[in-house]
């Protein structure tokens, strides 16, 4: 079906769904390489025009990739919730939009409607909101997940020690550990990104962050981001392993790319949950997703990066992860080309995998190729911080030597969580105050000599620096 | 008065023995120190550098003269380097001019055995600081063989898929690409090299084998050099390249496998095995 409209004299056409979406979607780089972003300003609020007068129903009737050629689009059609959307069933986008701002919509009431609401419907919506709509709605949202400890509870921001090295040195990888805990990072999950995917390194990683884990008491978990097979075999050989990591995206050929579907995300989580290891909760899977991953395999359908995004989020969300990490820079300017572009994006995904009922975190991140620099982070940061994100990336003075890019640094996560007065996970905040490193005021409290169980460590000497 | 330091240090960064990582940067509040502060924008003001300012093409070309090698000089489509790093379709093909030049000259001149092309990518550091080096040892590798390489093709604004095209209008039998890589804060000059079997248009990255890091401080010159030897030359005997042929050759990564998995935070007896 096709969607027209005048403004003056100028008439504009949209001959599909997909199409109207992707030109309504605010300017990005991927869709104008993908060559479906509006030809110019007016075109785009033409189409916002025309998209604010649907009726949510419309994208349960008329799916963007066909229900027969993918099998997000079943997931997303059979198991939506006709009870739940209820609710909101006889708006339009646009007043969806005025509905989410409006004091009916409080935080139990989108917890109810979560389930009742699809990734098209909430990108849709995501697509005529400014950045203070974002917030201001994601804000109101609340997703509370559990393992080890409690992550996502009102006035808490978590943090995922992210302790990369180019060799995965255990050396190295222990060093980074330390400086992060010393930090109050690590409450999220404590995350490796092997440099090599081979079954050896892999459970090595495994085992060594289970002792640490295990050796000091941390109320935390451990994760080794190789492919959901590796980590799957893992288990199967009775290595320790806490939470199962994959990348996914909002396609089904997508998710081929990545040697992955849902039949094997299902083992996966079969696999994870049968070890019984969480002693809180059992939310065993962490999810990794990013605007630009189904274009850049070429298989996005014409469907602009956005709402092929929020489809991810629909995949997540059927394996009911304790985390779902946007990392929003990294894939490259010609998908987010600056910094503008990457601070939207990183909001928009929030709100909408948060309106969709995940545990939302972000890497706040950017790569030397992109128009983006520490101020363009701190702006994201702050505004994801005042919108309630569950967790951000920790690391070293910002600079990921394995993986080449710029992520929130462990003093970026106190920075926000002074100014915001925000906290880490109850149950890891506890351990930190034993330790010695935060005071009973729940302030940094570590000076120069390693506070703690860690006292006894000894360190090379020498000046440091 | 308060008698707490401004700036508090960290004793750990003695543990940047075992990592590049910034660790132990110590605190001001809650936040990064001036020093600290100002080493890592200094650190990523290099690495834009790298990405933005343009290839110094006259003087490389010039030194590989020196050196006694022909040179010929490229262009893909890109026009600019904001649409370099928004449309890599672009800088994936050569332009018009340059693929007329290349067809005037496979009508003019027998088809070599390889070429090696040079191409800016994202770190024109990179090139400026590795190429002429990597491209001495490389021709050198390839005479001890036997194997003659064409003209050096510089490309400017280019891709890697850009070595399938001036492979192809070459009708070479394979191609050596040096490209500058996207550059980290700690490592803006890496080069890598993509070697190709049989490159025409269209190739995808499962059919070039790649090595990567080539930097003082990463993958020596020599080691690099010897890995693609050893990729060329099993490429020629089994006339392929790609995911099919693996690197099998020993090198430093491999001592990796046997290190010891032992690291302080645990004591001795507590690491499994």
């Amino acid at each position: 079906m096709a969607y027209q409209c005048a403004i003056g004299v100028q008439r504009y056409q949209f001959n599909d769904l997909k199409t109207l979406m992707a030109k309504a979607t605010p300017l990005r780089s991927g869709d104008c390489l993908a060559g479906i972003a509006a030809e110019d300003a007016q075109e785009r609020i033409a189409a916002q025009m025309l998209l604010a007068d649907l009726p949510l129903t419309t994208f349960l009737n008329d799916p963007l990739i066909p229900y027969e050629q993918d099998e997000v689009t079943r997931l997303i059609i059979d198991q939506h919730d006709t009870s739940a959307f209820s609710i909101v069933a006889h708006l339009t986008v646009g007043d969806f939009r005025d509905w989410l701002l409006s004091d009916h919509a409080d935080t139990l009431t989108l917890q109810q409607l979560a389930k009742g609401l699809t990734p098209e419907m909430v990108a849709a919506v995501s697509k005529i909101m400014r950045i203070q709509d974002l917030i201001n709605v994601s804000a109101k949202c609340n997703v509370v997940t559990r393992f080890r400890n409690t992550l996502g509870l009102s006035g808490h921001l978590s943090t995922r020690l992210q302790p990369n090295h180019p060799t995965d040195d255990p050396a190295g990888i222990a060093a980074s550990v330390l400086d992060g805990l010393l930090y109050g990072s690590g409450d999220a999950v404590i995350g490796i990104n092997p440099a090599s995917d081979n079954d050896y390194a892999v459970t090595t990683l495994m085992k060594m962050l289970d002792d640490v884990i295990q050796h000091y008491q941390i109320p935390t978990q451990f994760c080794v981001l190789s492919h959901v097979t590796t980590q799957i075999d893992a288990i199967n050989k009775g290595v320790p392993v806490d939470l199962i990591f994959q990348s996914i995206a909002g396609t089904e050929a997508a998710n081929t790319s990545f040697g992955i579907n849902l039949a094997l995300l299902s083992e996966a989580l079969d696999a994870g949950r049968s070890l019984n290891r969480g002693t809180l909760g059992n939310h065993v899977m962490y999810f990794e997703t990013g605007q630009g991953s189904a274009l850049s395999a070429n298989a996005h359908h014409g469907v602009d990066q956005q709402t092929c995004e929020a489809r991810a989020y629909a995949v997540a969300r059927h394996f009911e992860p304790l985390l779902v990490n946007t990392v929003v820079g990294f894939i490259g300017p010609e998908y987010l080309y600056d910094g503008k572009q990457i601070i939207r994006a990183g909001l928009e995904d929030h709100f909408c995998g948060k309106l969709l009922g995940l545990p939302m975190g972000c890497d706040i991140c950017y790569t030397n190729h992109a128009e983006a620099d520490q101020d363009d982070m701190d702006m994201l940061l702050t505004l994801l911080g005042v919108a309630g994100i569950n967790f951000i990336m920790g690391i070293p003075g910002s600079d990921d030597i394995m993986l080449n890019y710029q992520t929130t640094s462990f003093h970026d996560a106190l920075y926000v969580r002074q100014v915001l007065n925000k906290k880490p996970a109850p149950e890891f905040e506890r351990w930190l105050q034993q330790q010695g490193i935060f005071n009973a005021q729940g302030q940094l409290n570590t000076a120069s000599e390693l506070p703690g169980d860690f006292a006894r460590l000894s360190l090379p000497k020498g000046n440091g620096r | 008065m308060n008698k707490e330091p401004i700036v508090i240090h960290n004793r750990w960064n003695t543990l940047r023995q075992h990592t590049d990582a910034r660790i132990g940067l110590g605190r001001a509040g809650v936040s990064l120190p001036t020093r600290e502060q100002l080493a890592f924008q200094l650190d990523h003001a290099k690495a834009r550098d790298a990405v933005h300012l343009p290839l110094d093409e006259d003087h490389l070309q010039h030194q590989l003269q020196e050196q006694g090698f022909e040179v010929y000089r490229l262009k893909s489509r890109v026009k600019d380097r904001r649409e370099y790093l928004q449309r890599p379709d672009f800088g994936r093909r050569l332009s018009a001019e340059s693929v007329a030049f290349l067809q005037n000259h496979a009508s003019n001149h027998s088809t070599p055995d390889t070429l090696i092309i040079i191409a800016d990518g994202l770190s024109s550091t990179a090139v400026a600081s590795h190429a002429v080096a990597m491209v001495n040892r490389i021709a050198a590798g390839l005479n001890a063989e036997g194997f003659r390489a064409g003209p050096i093709c510089m490309v400017s604004q280019a891709r890697v898929a850009i070595a399938d095209e001036v492979g192809e209008l070459l009708k070479s039998q394979s191609v050596i690409l040096l490209i500058g890589e996207r550059p980290g804060l700690s490592s803006p000059d890496s080069l890598g090299i993509y070697y190709t079997y049989a490159p025409r248009l269209g190739l995808t990255d499962a059919a070039r084998n790649c090595i990567s890091n080539i930097r003082p401080q990463g993958l020596s010159y020599d080691e690099a050099t010897h890995t693609l030897m050893f990729l060329f030359l099993e490429s020629y005997r089994r006339k392929l390249s790609g995911v099919q042929l693996k690197d099998t050759s020993v090198n430093a990564s491999q001592h990796e496998l046997d290190r010891p998995k032992q690291h302080f935070l645990l004591p001795t007896d507590q690491v499994q095995e």
